[in-house]
């Protein structure tokens, strides 16, 4: 056994599109310690609701972050409809989980893709990419913006998908689903790939649940937990919601329910599409909330569950709005796989967990 | 010099974007937009690089970082700030922790607006750099023919 050393890694490091501080204590090759440093991209959002009336923060909220903004923005309005008793009809909320789950495949494909250029296949990686552009596609079409949508409100959303728009929706997944496959294959039956991810940056069931790790990265290590199954809005009419699980724990197995989580969003889209009622979209509520009233929510964005909490002070301005996002969670996740593993090895398993620094700072 | 300015490479940082913009560069990066078919590269090392794309508003904690990757790159090199967050603070102006655009650590020369910053606003941004670059190099040239 050499001596140890302790390498830095990040904040600004090649497989990392975000910053994000490592401090590897390695001895030889192998990594003995992480002590990991965070705080590069706090912005102290939170604190702007002082400033924002409950209609505005719509759009700081959207803006935790770029990847899942949708669901930021959907988790903050839930929170604050609750508030205040808000009923958002149907049609409204099938629209909200449609975007969201075009929101998850889109988020994943970008995984996807990083995840490959960190183990080098960078064709790959360019493969995702392309595919994502298609989903990109969708959303500029439904709502004007690319990555950030602004299509709720609280009481509704903004802009309502015409029916044969959403035929159209789901003609154009079943296409992306033919190519989906085809990038799907390359990632699960390739050796290369396997003998890259394969009992890298184990994690048992145990440990995971100690831990509370949350999304794909905990249902890798066969944790059936996802807040999709509590049946929130459109989520409570489907047929037959089961979160994709896999007992193996490693980095291969990440990668393979997120892989699978893709189809599934493909198929909650289409089976929603097909019984979407026509009640109207909602509209932008007047009221404010109550002097201490408080609701609380959970969301599954596409890196687990997110939790928000909401405290009225009888004015248009919230008194506090608290989030937990999942990558918070599961930096301790991370850290734990990380104990063990070859230098090497490092980039795969920090990008495994698809951390989402902006949005676990704020 | 005109090897250089024909296929720039570029290095990008991450400030405190909320992730919309970095998305939005590599996007630049991959098959739709494919700016790699101009020769522009992504690189991870700030000694290759001759444009420096940064997305996010500076704070704190990130200002050292910002300023420290800046120094590394060798002259003649080209600022562009992604995103109205980079170049003004945009929706977090206010924010405890921001102390305001990219401008406020280093010299920035272009600034690509939006909220998010659409690819193309890049593409246009990093031509327009390019156009810089070259100035800067002539300039430096000069300067070392005087010398000499
Ligand atoms: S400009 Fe908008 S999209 Fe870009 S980092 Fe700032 S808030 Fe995010």
């Amino acid at each position: 056994m050499g001596k140890a050393t302790v390498i830095p890694f990040g904040p600004q490091h090649p497989v990392l599109p975000e910053p994000l501080h490592l401090d590897l204590v390695v001895e030889d090759e192998r990594v003995i310690e992480v002590i990991p440093q965070i705080g590069f991209i706090h912005r102290g959002l939170e604190k702007l609701v002082e400033k924002r009336d409950i209609h505005q923060f719509i759009y700081v909220a959207e803006r935790i972050c770029g990847i899942c903004s949708f669901g930021h923005s959907l988790g903050y309005a839930e929170t604050v409809e609750d508030l205040m008793g808000v009923e958002v009809p149907k049609r409204a909320q099938y629209l909200r989980v449609i975007w969201h789950e075009l929101s998850r495949i889109h988020s994943h494909l970008l995984w996807m893709g990083l995840g490959a250029d960190a183990f080098g296949f960078e064709a790959l990686f360019m493969h995702c990419w392309r595919l994502r552009e298609r989903i990109l596609d969708i959303f500029e079409a439904t709502t004007g913006g690319r990555v950030i949508l602004s299509a709720v409100n609280i009481g509704g959303v903004n802009r309502d998908i015409e029916d044969s728009e959403l035929y159209a929706i789901v003609d154009k997944l079943e296409g992306i689903r033919g190519e989906y496959h085809e990038i799907c294959n390359a990632f699960v039956n390739d050796y290369s790939v396997a003998s890259r991810l394969v009992g890298v940056g184990y994690l048992s069931q145990e440990e995971a649940e100690a831990l509370c790790m949350v999304g794909p990265f905990a249902r890798a290590s066969n944790v059936a937990y996802d807040c999709r199954m509590l049946g929130r809005g459109g989520y409570g009419d489907l047929e037959n919601f089961q979160p994709i699980l896999s007992d193996e724990g490693d980095c291969y197995a990440r990668v393979k329910v997120r892989a699978a989580e893709v189809e599934q969003s493909i198929d909650i889209i289409k089976e929603l599409v097909s019984k979407i009622p026509h009640d109207g979209i909602g509209e932008k509520s007047k009221l404010t909330p109550a002097d201490g009233a408080m609701a609380s929510n959970v969301l599954e964005q596409p890196r687990g569950e997110c939790y928000y909490f909401a405290r009225g002070n009888g004015t248009k301005n919230l008194d506090r709005m608290r989030m937990r996002t999942p990558t918070s969670q599961n930096l301790a996740g991370m850290v734990k796989a990380l104990e063990g593993c070859e230098l090497a090895d490092v980039p795969n398993i920090i990008l495994t967990i698809d951390p989402c620094i902006s949005c676990c700072e704020r | 010099m005109s090897s250089v300015s024909k296929s720039p490479w570029v290095i990008h940082y991450d400030g405190s974007s909320c992730n919309g913009c970095d998305i939005e560069v590599l996007a630049a990066l991959t098959p739709l937009y494919d700016v790699e078919r101009f020769g522009i590269i992504n690189t991870g090392n700030p000694k290759h690089a001759d444009i420096f794309l940064v997305t996010g508003s500076v704070n704190e904690q990130n200002i050292s970082v910002i300023k420290e990757i800046y120094d590394q790159m060798v002259e003649p090199k080209v600022v562009v700030a992604c995103g109205v967050c980079a170049c003004s603070g945009g929706i977090f102006h206010d924010c405890y922790n921001v102390i305001g655009g990219v401008d406020k650590a280093i010299p920035v020369d272009v600034y690509a607006p939006g909220c998010a910053v659409r690819p193309e606003a890049i593409i246009d941004a990093v031509v327009q750099g390019i156009g810089i670059l070259e100035e800067k190099s002539a300039a430096l040239a000069a300067a070392k023919k005087k010398g000499a």
